[in-house]
């Protein structure tokens, strides 16, 4: 049992360190790493504009999408390489933001199931941030249940027409490409009816709409389609197997390790280091200190469960199901510790400052966009049913609808 | 970056695994927590034979000089079947107490001794309701012989001897603390059993009048190899802790495929699936923070003290989640003297106060992550 890179590892750690000190845009540093949940923005500069630049300046170098095939747009670079570089790239992997759902899922489907020719069009360009990417699975009426989704694609000769609609599509407005899944067979049961597409945004038809969120902001959007038009050539995976391609799009968002997931706990360790309560700091506090220690243990023990992950990958294994827990573990502590550290400025918790008495708002901001966190990729409650099924081996919720044609199933508003 | 056991290591835990499969099954817990022995003996006998008492002690004293990492294997096993012998207090208390602070004499004096399952020992260092603290400590030690009472002390009743804490000044420091080994067979030494909410593991009251004590380590010492004694006890605990927590967990996924209400085995309910659901989460984060704790005391790094503390929080939560909803999930039937559960609900609730409670851990880990940040 030992931290210690091999020589291998050390030394592509080395190269990494010396890359990204010659590199990096330093002058966003410090911006960067005050940015938590809810607050990766840049005062003066547009979050995705920086972005691009640092993507294209990582693709020129071969530090984009390292782990994917130097064909494609990657370094062909070993798993634990990826989250090495991950580690030395510190808070520049803030600036990846809008490229990670490309990254995560897009492309491995693109990868998994495209043609040798999507591949060598798309993928590098996607790699390198040229090209953004974003995924068109969830719809109103398909969250949970995005199987039970509604947009048709109907087939016109060697094309597909659209008309339908999807909902919380993070970065839909700057994106160039989506992943969409779509109903072709109405007939057949829900999960057996479905295809999946990649279609250009800005195809006719396509309409992208922002979504004003309970925070306040706008990341996610609607996209409607009218008549929208792709060719058969953009369809990943036969007709009707797209739940099966949307299975390998999620594994790779589940294999997405080196946890970039924020728990709150630093911030709350600074937080009650510096604050000044009526009886002293109000890291002093027997109760604060009890609660500080409940969370620290959880963001350590999330720490080292990515580290067994990464271990199984640096011996060449697949890592376990540990590593399902993150999403479920720090999206309610966030919250928690959003709530708490409120709580400790009393009446004046409320008020949203952004300076520096207020800790710069930033409790106040993580608690009005923590919810999302519990519900963005799988809801908490889908998370623990994945766990006790895939992990514990309990038995699958009764599905009334399984076997029924998805024309069938009764529904409200259809 | 290798943050798992070696192959030789998980053979081991296989090894440990099987062995107390075999000799220590429920039914040998049971005779413990009837009251029909006050520890398995011949468990005990035959964890000396398998080296297990040992592994960690040197060779040139009689021990396997594995180490502790092969320790923590076997502690997890342990904790698992829920063993009724003085493991932790022999081994994590009086043998690690030896090895830090014994001199060459007292180390070939006990630990083979240890190692051969021929000494039970323990540590001497609560008196009454508090937590670990060298104010707490009212035992004197003067001219060579202890007076006071210690209460409560695991195992203390079976252990053949003891490291106690004793006050050899009086300045209000911690060097005013010192430890001694006492002969708990010899004169001027009284065991009064205690009965507490583990049965399969015994606490008992010392009374030490006038007892016969040689110094362990120099005076003014004593609190720093408390210190470090519990540290490392804390890290190994924390492995029978987990190793708890994931049979209770087991336990409670099994009798959720197995029992059937409403037409459907229970495990199908989103009510019940969730709470398994979190109880993997509580072991799973437990584990992971255990494997640090493994790590920092097996290369006896500066992060062991933070590392501890965290190891300790985490399994003690654990344990005490998976064991109370396992008879949860269990319903009726867990709240039976005939089912297991209630085993692991009092062993859980009581190894976490063991060496001092949460709370106290809590506040050590605050400690000492400032200390970290401050350097």
């Amino acid at each position: 049992m030992n931290f210690d890179d091999t020589p291998q590892e050390a030394e592509f750690r080395a190269v990494a360190r010396k890359w990204i000190a010659a590199n990096a845009p330093k002058e966003f540093e410090e911006e960067l790493s005050k940015s938590s949940l809810g607050r990766i923005r840049l005062a003066k500069h547009d979050m995705v504009e920086v972005g691009k630049a640092w993507q294209k300046k990582k693709a020129e170098g071969g530090w984009a999408c390292l782990h994917w095939p130097k064909e494609y747009g990657g370094r062909g670079a070993t798993p634990i390489e990826r989250v090495i570089w991950q580690q030395e790239e510190g808070v520049y992997g803030k600036l990846t933001q809008p490229f990670q759902i490309g990254e995560g899922m897009c492309g491995p489907t693109v990868m998994a199931w495209g043609s040798e020719d999507a591949k060598r069009r798309y993928l590098p360009k996607l790699a390198s941030g040229e090209e953004i990417w974003c995924q068109l699975f969830s719809e109103p009426s398909a969250g949970s249940d995005v199987a039970g989704l509604r947009t048709r694609a109907e087939k016109k000769g060697d094309n597909w027409v659209v008309n339908g609609q999807k909902i919380w599509t993070s970065g839909a407005h700057y994106s160039d490409y989506g992943l969409l899944i779509a109903r072709t067979d109405p007939n057949v049961p829900k999960h057996k009816g479905l295809t999946m597409f990649f279609l250009d945004m800005k195809s006719p038809g396509v309409e992208v709409r922002p979504i004003k969120q309970a925070n306040g902001m706008q990341e996610f959007n609607e996209v409607y389609f009218t008549d929208v038009v792709i060719p058969d050539s953009q369809r990943l995976g036969a007709v009707g197997e797209g739940w099966s391609v949307s299975l390998t799009t999620l594994m790779n968002e589940r294999m997405s390790i080196g946890s970039r997931l924020a728990t709150g706990v630093p911030e709350m360790f600074e937080f009650c280091s510096n604050l000044m309560l009526e009886d002293g700091l109000a890291i002093d506090d027997p109760a604060v200190r009890s609660k500080l220690a409940s969370w620290a243990v959880k963001a350590s023990g999330l720490k080292y469960t990515s580290y067994r992950a990464i271990s199984a990958l640096s011996k060449g294994e697949r890592p376990g199901p540990e590593n399902s827990i993150g999403k479920l573990v720090s999206g309610l502590m966030l919250q928690d510790i959003a709530t708490y550290a409120m709580d400790l400025e009393g009446a004046a918790g409320s008020l949203t400052g952004t300076d520096e008495e207020q800790a710069n708002g930033q409790f106040q901001q993580m608690l009005l966009s923590s919810p999302s966190m519990r519900i963005a990729g799988g809801t908490d409650e889908i998370l623990r049913n994945i766990i006790a099924e895939r992990v514990l081996g309990l038995p699958g919720d009764i599905r009334v609808d399984k076997d029924v044609p998805y024309n069938k199933i009764p529904t409200k508003g259809r | 970056m290798n943050f798992d056991f070696s192959d030789e290591q998980k053979q081991m835990r296989d090894e440990a695994r099987k062995f107390l499969t075999e000799q220590c099954p429920p039914k040998a817990v049971r005779e413990v927590l009837d009251g029909k022995a006050p520890y398995d003996k011949a468990l005990w006998k035959g964890l000396a034979e398998m080296g297990f008492l040992g592994v960690a002690i040197p060779e040139q004293f009689g021990g396997a000089g594995a180490g502790h990492l092969e320790l923590c294997v076997i502690a997890e096993e342990m904790g698992r079947a829920l063993a009724p012998v003085p493991f932790s207090s022999t081994v994590y208390l009086a043998a690690e107490a030896i090895l830090i602070a014994g001199s060459d004499a007292q180390k070939q004096k006990w630990l083979p001794k240890i190692a051969s399952g021929d000494a039970i020992g323990t540590l001497a260092l609560f008196e009454g309701k508090s937590n670990p603290s060298p104010k707490a400590i009212k035992v004197t030690a003067n001219g060579g012989v202890l007076n006071g009472v210690k209460k409560p002390v695991a195992d203390g009743a079976i252990a053949d001897f003891a490291v106690v804490a004793a006050r050899t000044g009086s300045s209000g420091r911690e060097s005013d603390i010192s430890l001694f080994i006492v002969d708990l067979k010899a004169g001027g030494v009284e065991v009064k059993s205690l009965t507490n909410i583990d049965l399969t593991r015994g606490q008992a009251e010392i009374t030490f009048k006038d007892a016969k004590a040689e110094p362990l380590g120099a005076a003014g010492e004593g609190w720093s190899v408390i210190t470090q004694v519990l540290d490392r006890a804390a890290v190994l605990t924390a492995f029978e802790q987990v190793g708890g927590a994931d049979r209770a967990l087991e336990m409670g996924r099994d009798y959720a495929l197995d029992r059937i209400a409403f037409g459907r085995p229970i495990g199908s309910f989103q009510a019940v699936k969730h709470m398994l659901a979190d109880m993997y989460v509580s072991a799973t984060l437990a584990r992971s923070n255990c494997y640090y704790g493994a790590w920092a005391l097996s290369t006896n790094a500066g992060e062991l003290p933070e590392a501890a503390a965290a190891a300790r929080i985490s399994a003690t939560q654990a344990f005490q989640h998976c064991a109370k909803n396992n008879i949860q999930v269990h319903g009726g039937m867990g709240f039976t003297w005939e089912f297991d559960c209630h085993m692991y609900y009092r062993r859980a609730n009581a190894v976490a106060l063991g060496l001092g409670s949460l709370s106290y851990w809590e506040d050590a880990l605050i400690d000492r992550m400032r200390k970290k940040n401050a350097a």
